[in-house]
């Protein structure tokens, strides 16, 4: 499980790590709880170009559907098969096993940090 | 102080008496007509299972009870409700509907024959004013008394197949009789404590089960002592997320979804529940009578392929290319018990046959679907 202290964070509830030119993507837990048991995940293809602040998945639970966003203008490089198989991965575990993808990209924009993050969450 | 500082908000939040054991247990909570309920515990697929498998427990106390006593009890809702409510032998449950002069619905409820000239009426959290109103304002001419007892009685729901072997194991509740004779839509006096409690055979998840009306002051303690009791048996407390999937798998219709003043109960699967073989008057008589329009759409049963569900709200084409919906679904999600796509919808007639393939607009996709009966699951007896 990342740190989530080192991650940054979007208004839409989701995560970003950066590593390199390769930002990991996936749902906060607070988003996570709020959705109640995930039932269903549909991402993006691998090789797919994605343009930030576009719906690119679907994160459904009992209850609702979440939709998600691409923080960042790229190219999937990656998506995470055990979480399509296993969509309770993004309850018990959405800063770790729960990642949903990996997007190369050449500019990065601002994120929220923790802090910032945690404030807009109330937590 | 203006006027508009003592203006009151137009709601307030409601808090049910159990909600100190809903945040101890670490509930999340949702607005439910104005009540914060919890609608989940840990998980709502678990909650499921487990009253499927074992049991769950339920508080419903933001439910409406309405009192209805008098001489003229029975002919009163015989007038003021869709079913012969005269006619129900005493501890006998009925559901019902209030309907309106046009037929439409009101509120379904469940009613309680508890003495010769009284009733107990349950309504939906959501229509308690409606519901009282609508029997208030018609009890004018009949000898009898329509109470709001709402904010004194606390309702809690114990479901599944291990839930009569909870309540025999749960200390201090008393049962005025044989719970294991007792049948479905059928209820028992008893008494928690000192005070007494009503408990029914009855239910919203599709399972064996039992509702317990309680008076407000022991409802938390009788809920602790559910809850020890079930320990052994697998019993976990169920959020409102839960019971909307387990209602749905046991084809039930909740108001505001499948239910409202504009649908008639022929379109809903219902028409059994108004009596027209009545001899008497009662409201919405004349329109029942007439019935909907043949074109007006109907309730069926919808069951797809793959994981993505429908959802309330979405629409129903008949084919993947037609531009005008003829359907919208009322209720959908991923059966947890079936493990495909369930939902319940209205489409127009000539979609209704069982077996016809309809195409559900998931966002933007149409996916197939087939028109099934309902209930979508039924506990093996």
């Amino acid at each position: 499980m990342a740190d989530k202290s080192e991650l940054q964070y979007t208004a839409e509830h989701e995560w970003v790590l950066v590593d390199g030119d390769t930002a990991t993507i996936g749902i906060t837990a607070y988003a996570a709880e709020k959705l109640g048991d995930v039932v269903f995940v549909e991402l993006p293809a691998v090789g797919s170009d994605v343009a930030s602040g576009t719906v690119v998945g679907e994160i459904e639970s009992t209850k609702s559907v979440g939709e998600l966003f691409a923080p960042i203008n790229g190219t999937v490089t990656e998506i995470n098969d055990a979480v399509v198989d296993s969509p309770e991965l993004v309850n018990s575990d959405p800063f770790g096993e729960g990642w949903l993808i990996k997007v190369s990209f050449t500019e990065l924009p601002s994120f929220l940090s923790y802090a910032e993050y945690s404030a807009l969450v109330g937590e | 102080m203006t006027s508009a500082d003592m203006s009151a908000p137009a709601t307030r939040t409601r808090y049910s008496p159990l909600h100190q054991a809903h945040v101890d247990a670490g509930a999340s909570f949702t607005d439910f007509a104005g009540w914060q309920m919890p609608v989940r515990y840990s998980s709502d697929l678990a909650e499921h299972h487990a009253v499927r498998s074992a049991a769950g427990i339920f508080d419903l106390s933001h439910m409406a009870e309405i009192v209805v006593a008098g001489p003229d009890a029975g002919a009163f809702l015989d007038y003021a409700l869709a079913g012969k409510l005269s006619a129900i032998d005493l501890l006998q449950a009925k559901y019902s509907l209030i309907l309106n002069e046009a037929g439409g619905i009101i509120d379904d409820i469940v009613v309680y024959r508890t003495n010769e000239n009284e009733y107990l009426v349950v309504a939906n959290a959501g229509n308690r004013l409606q519901a009282f109103e609508a029997l208030s304002a018609r009890s004018a001419r009949f000898d009898v008394s329509v109470l709001d007892r709402s904010d004194d009685v606390a309702l809690i729901a114990v479901q599944g197949p291990d839930s009569r072997a909870i309540l025999e194991a749960t200390e201090g509740l008393a049962v005025d009789g044989d719970l294991a004779a007792l049948k479905y839509y059928r209820a028992l006096g008893g008494t928690y404590r000192d005070g007494t409690v009503l408990i029914a055979r009855t239910g919203y998840t599709g399972e064996d089960g039992f509702e317990l009306y309680v008076d407000v002051p022991d409802a938390a303690a009788l809920w602790d002592a559910l809850v020890v009791a079930g320990k052994a048996h697998g019993l976990v407390p169920a959020g409102l997320a839960s019971r909307d999937t387990l209602r749905l798998e046991a084809g039930m219709p909740l108001y505001g979804h499948e239910l409202n003043t504009s649908t008639y109960p022929a379109q809903a699967g219902l028409g059994r529940v108004v009596s027209l073989a009545k001899e008497t008057d009662f409201i919405g008589r004349a329109a029942s009578e007439e019935g909907p329009s043949a074109d007006a759409r109907v309730l069926v049963g919808l069951v797809s392929a793959g994981k993505r569900a429908g959802r309330a709200d979405y629409e129903i084409f008949p084919s993947t290319d037609a531009t005008e919906a003829s359907g919208v679904i009322t209720s959908g999600a991923l059966s947890p018990t079936l493990g495909y796509p369930i939902a319940m919808a209205y489409v127009a007639p000539a979609l209704a046959r069982l077996g016809t393939e309809v195409f559900v607009d998931v966002r933007g996709s149409r996916i197939p679907a087939t028109v099934t009966s309902l209930p979508f699951y039924k506990r093996q007896k």
